[in-house]
């Protein structure tokens, strides 16, 4: 099973876990419907769409209300660090959550107490506290956007909010910020660098790069990193290699901006729609091969 | 609370003169520290936001800097607000200074404003907010769903309705987008 663990913004949402499915533009989790918009919402339908024409697992979700006071989250991180070794998953998915190093003390070694050990992927608020924890070297994935990655090439700033003004997150500095955010021990083993070019690392070296198709208005619509890391979550619970379900990934999520035409104005739920018509296209054409550094 | 200061900072301790001129005013949450640094900046106090030294292990990722000599003005009107920090320390060490780098795009018919790790997004005929993205906290996509369709104006603003780093951002951004349009 995939497993993805995050909030919903809703604080009256219970402490939920089971299986999830994709119902009528909304996804449903033990008798809760929720609305897809984007956050965590947004990667678990990524997940669903993409794991119906990938041959992807079943996907599980850990969710919680939380609308940034940290309540929720500090619940769910607590049924976590208890429950956690009694699940059996492929990948684990950490996303919106309130970024809580004590707490993501207590979460990584339940997980390292797991019968089988799941491939692990840091996103959002997660992939934050992993960072400032310097056990980022413990994930197989961090999925930051270019201004995330400065942070992580910065080895004091707690959150992207300190980043220093001289580690200027400007797109053609990426190969340094990588660089520097390995370096640091910052860096999971692979990176997903999210941008107008979408870099793929693996152990601080650039392994392939993707850049087409191509959407300028992608970048204002809220919830398209978030569709990525779903994709790449459904992609590595199919059984790509890692590099592979990367590349992949990074076209499928760019091919759903060509198919719907977006603009700036346009809602994550119109590119979830073209999740499965933008997967079977680069599974058809076996279009995920790792394309070497400097192609497209 | 984040709890984000674990890991070891390597600043050095910074005792000038001018250093030990400013304190520190350390809440309990982000909401808490909005709330007094608009209150402060109305009542005309020279008050700035920034991030709290390691030595500072309680209260949230946001502290106020503020004129030490003011002390005793400061709390009295904090405290007829019913905002009292939870501790007031003189700045010892070095901060860490918000990102303060705006960066504009413009696609035509829409301005999208980025501050730190938050954009946000308006039709510039309307001054309808059509996006918000970035950011990884999870107030995030709860301000987005109260924002997104409101103008520019009606909007509830993030300082109001946000609890963490990246909702002040998203403030920021937002005013930013104020001052441009």
């Amino acid at each position: 099973m995939l497993g993805i663990v995050g909030t919903v913004p809703d604080l009256q949402f219970p402490l939920v876990h089971g299986k999830v499915r994709w119902q009528g533009r909304q996804i449903r989790i033990e008798g809760h419907t929720i609305p897809v918009n984007r956050g965590t919402p947004a990667l678990i339908a990524a997940s669903l769409r993409a794991c119906e024409c990938a041959g992807g697992p079943e996907v599980y979700a850990f969710l919680v209300g939380d609308t940034g006071v940290g309540e929720g989250s500090r619940r769910l991180y607590d049924f976590l660090a208890r429950h956690l070794p009694e699940f059996d998953l492929q990948v684990l998915t950490f996303h919106y959550l309130q970024p809580d190093v004590d707490w993501h003390g207590r979460v990584l070694p339940a997980v390292q107490t797991m019968a089988r050990r799941p491939i692990l992927i840091a996103d959002a608020g997660f992939m934050y506290a992993a960072k400032m924890s310097g056990q980022a070297r413990h994930y197989d994935f961090f999925t930051p956007d270019v201004g995330e990655l400065a942070f992580l090439a910065d080895d004091q700033a707690p959150h992207p909010f300190y980043t220093r003004g001289f580690i200027l997150h400007q797109e053609h500095q990426v190969p340094d910020l990588i660089r520097q955010a390995y370096g640091h021990g910052n860096a999971a083993a692979c990176l997903v660098v999210k941008g107008s070019t979408d870099y793929i690392v693996h152990d601080g070296s650039i392994a392939a790069t993707v850049e087409a198709p191509s959407c300028d208005a992608m970048e204002a619509i809220g919830g398209t990193g978030d569709t990525l890391t779903g994709l790449l979550s459904a992609f590595c619970g199919a059984g790509f290699d890692r590099i592979e379900a990367a590349v992949l990934a990074a076209r499928a999520n760019r091919w759903t901006g060509a198919l719907a035409d977006p603009t700036p104005a346009t809602q994550v739920p119109e590119l979830i729609d073209k999740i499965p018509e933008a997967v079977s296209h680069l599974l058809d054409h076996k279009d995920y091969r790792s394309t070497p550094h400097g192609g497209a | 609370m984040f709890g984000f200061r674990k890991k070891k900072n390597k600043a050095s301790p910074d005792h000038s003169q001018a250093a030990v001129s400013r304190g520190l005013l350390v809440f309990e949450n982000t909401s808490e520290v909005i709330q007094a640094e608009n209150l402060l900046k109305k009542a005309g106090w020279s008050v700035s936001v920034m991030g709290p030294p390691p030595e500072i292990r309680t209260g949230c990722d946001l502290v106020i800097v503020f004129p030490l000599m003011e002390e005793l003005h400061i709390l009295r009107e904090l405290r007829r607000k019913a905002l009292e920090p939870l501790q007031v320390v003189p700045v010892s060490a070095p901060l860490l200074a918000p990102v303060d780098l705006f960066q504009t795009k413009d696609f035509g018919d829409y301005l999208m404003v980025r501050a730190a790790n938050m954009k946000i997004t308006i039709a510039k005929g309307s001054r309808q907010i059509v996006n918000i993205s970035g950011g990884g906290c999870p107030d995030v996509p709860y301000l987005a769903q109260a924002m997104i369709g409101q103008s520019l104006a009606a909007a509830p603003r993030p300082r109001d309705l946000g609890h963490t780093l990246c909702g002040y951002a998203l403030e920021l951004a937002y005013q930013e987008l104020l001052r441009q349009c």
